[in-house]
């Protein structure tokens, strides 16, 4: 019986105010993050200035939730004890579809997850708040890797 | 090859142990600091350079005056530097351009620290502990567990591969009475059987956490002339940063290391095949197995061949630390960092005792902080 992952007691974030449009997104099961208008190129995590040009024309816009697993771990003995109780649990690096990789918790599939799977976006309740976890979907996308 | 940039003359090194009780890291940083400038054979006042980690256990701030103080220092030059297990190998680097600009002659490099049975949980309030840590990925183990993983699906590399990195330092380390493991080695197959901390990671992968202390002196190879231990010359020196959090690491197979050791070797006029001792940042087996693709030494993913094919004791003919690296000695922190310089320097001074390599030339350091995202590379050469 897998546990419910709202119940535990995890680290939350520690949004600020720049940071507070993913995580209101979040709460509503959706991905938002930053474009920049002078590039051309989607940034994650928040910044107030592009990492590539520097610029300050960013703005938010709604990713598409699709992503590809750059890299995994099952985690068996968690480093915050708050996640002692889903041991072992699956962390991975995710592609977004728009370029930037962010780091998420990845929910089991129907078979054990392989670098290069194709992700989707499955807001989770984890620790009392909804995260922008990724599942991996069924069809293997031809696209080759990145 | 070409001109020396300085010279270290004097080293420090606190045997290394589990937990210090009521000791604060002031304190085991004069006992390490004494230690080098002794062995250097210089008056405490000769020393006009401190360069120091950051955070100094019970002392956040104004750290280089604290130490200074402490010591009884008046330094004309002071200063942090703050790189993770690179700290070390920056120190050097830094220490001899200071020099070189004519800020001070003689510079102490010093990194300890206390461990207690209970320590503090991070104060982090950084993008990693807003965008990692709820996802549950907290502390270093995962993501070099995702630096591993990496590996081995883009290049084929085995769990075995990785294994045969612990168990050579494990081995080294029965030659080193100081080293945790001493006494304790351990091979492919106990490396193999310990627990699965976060796949494809294996607990004995993982450096033991230790309480310690290292401290290296660098002066102007002119006055290391006149000083009573033979001279160990910086040659070369690269660094590079790229990141902090893994997710932003613009590779999972490849690092900064690669850059700064390049710089290192053309710096010094070398290359990666005529280094004589390996001393190399060890505070996983996938950071050893990158660090010796990055430098050249094997083509990209072929570091399981390498090591198979090559000695990596004292004897044989690719030395890779020889005092048991921090999987064999234990990691002392910051200070984990420094245990590959104090190492290369007791080789290229034919000080190593029973493990002495035979050629002691030329010595390959590097320093890795955070996940592959902090590097510093320097060449050091016998005088």
């Amino acid at each position: 019986m897998p546990i419910d992952l709202n119940t535990l007691k995890t680290a939350g974030p520690t949004i600020t105010a720049l940071t507070r449009p993913f995580w209101d997104a979040a709460t509503d099961g959706r991905l938002t993050i930053q474009h920049c208008e002078e590039c051309g190129r989607a940034i994650f995590y928040p910044r107030p200035i592009c990492p590539h040009c520097w610029s300050k024309r960013l703005v938010w816009k709604d990713a598409s939730g699709r992503g590809r697993l750059k890299s995994f771990s099952e985690v068996h003995k968690p480093g915050h004890p708050g996640w002692l109780p889903a041991a072992p649990y699956v962390v991975g690096l995710v592609e977004l579809a728009e370029g930037p990789t962010m780091l998420s918790f990845i929910l089991p599939g129907t078979r054990p997850q392989q670098i290069g799977d194709m992700l989707l976006l499955a807001p989770t309740a984890i620790g009392g708040r909804v995260l922008p976890a990724f599942i991996p979907v069924e069809s293997r996308a031809e696209e080759k890797p990145q | 090859m070409s001109r020396a940039k300085g010279a270290i003359v004097g080293i420090g090194e606190l045997k290394p142990q589990r937990l210090t009780s009521g000791l604060t890291t002031l304190e085991m940083i004069a006992e390490v600091s004494r230690l080098a400038v002794l062995d250097a054979g210089l008056e405490p006042a000769a020393i006009d350079g401190l360069l120091v980690g950051p955070q100094v256990g019970e002392t956040p701030q104004h750290v280089p005056a604290t130490i200074a103080e402490y010591l009884g220092l008046a330094p004309t030059m002071a200063n942090v530097v703050d790189l993770g297990g690179a700290s070390g190998a920056g120190m050097v680097w830094r220490a001899a351009a200071a020099i070189e600009a004519g800020m001070c002659d003689a510079v102490l490099c010093v990194l300890a620290n206390n461990r207690e049975e209970v320590a503090p949980r991070s104060p982090n309030r950084n993008p990693i502990r807003e965008f990692d840590v709820p996802f549950g990925a907290s502390g270093a183990n995962i993501s070099y567990a995702l630096l591993m993983q990496a590996h081995m699906a883009e290049y084929g590399s085995t769990a075995r591969d990785f294994a045969l990195i612990a168990a050579a330092a494990r081995a080294n380390a029965q030659l080193n009475p100081d080293a945790i493991f001493y006494g304790k080695p351990a091979d492919v197959e106990a490396v193999l059987a310990s627990p699965m901390i976060a796949s494809p990671l294996h607990l004995l992968e993982i450096v033991m956490p230790v309480a310690g202390g290292e401290a290296v002196v660098v002066t102007s190879t002119e006055r290391a002339r006149s000083l009573r231990k033979p001279p160990v010359h910086l040659l070369g020196a690269g660094e590079k940063v790229t990141h902090r959090a893994v997710s932003q690491a613009p590779s999972l197979t490849s690092g900064p290391l690669k850059s700064a050791m390049a710089r290192a070797f053309q710096q010094s006029g070398t290359r990666a095949d005529e280094m004589d001792l390996l001393s190399l940042y060890d505070c996983y087996t996938i950071m050893v197995a990158t660090t010796i693709e990055d430098a050249g030494l094997c083509a990209p993913g072929a570091f399981g061949a390498w090591l198979n094919d090559h000695d990596l004791s004292h004897k044989g003919a690719k030395p890779l630390n020889t005092h048991g690296g921090q999987l064999g000695f234990g990691q002392p922190d910051l200070a984990g960092g420094m245990t590959h310089i104090v190492e290369a320097v007791r080789q290229l001074r034919g000080e190593a005792g029973e493990r002495q390599i035979g050629k002691a030339g030329l010595a390959l350091v590097t320093g890795n902080g955070a996940t592959m995202s902090e590097a510093t590379a320097l060449v050091l050469g016998a005088a």
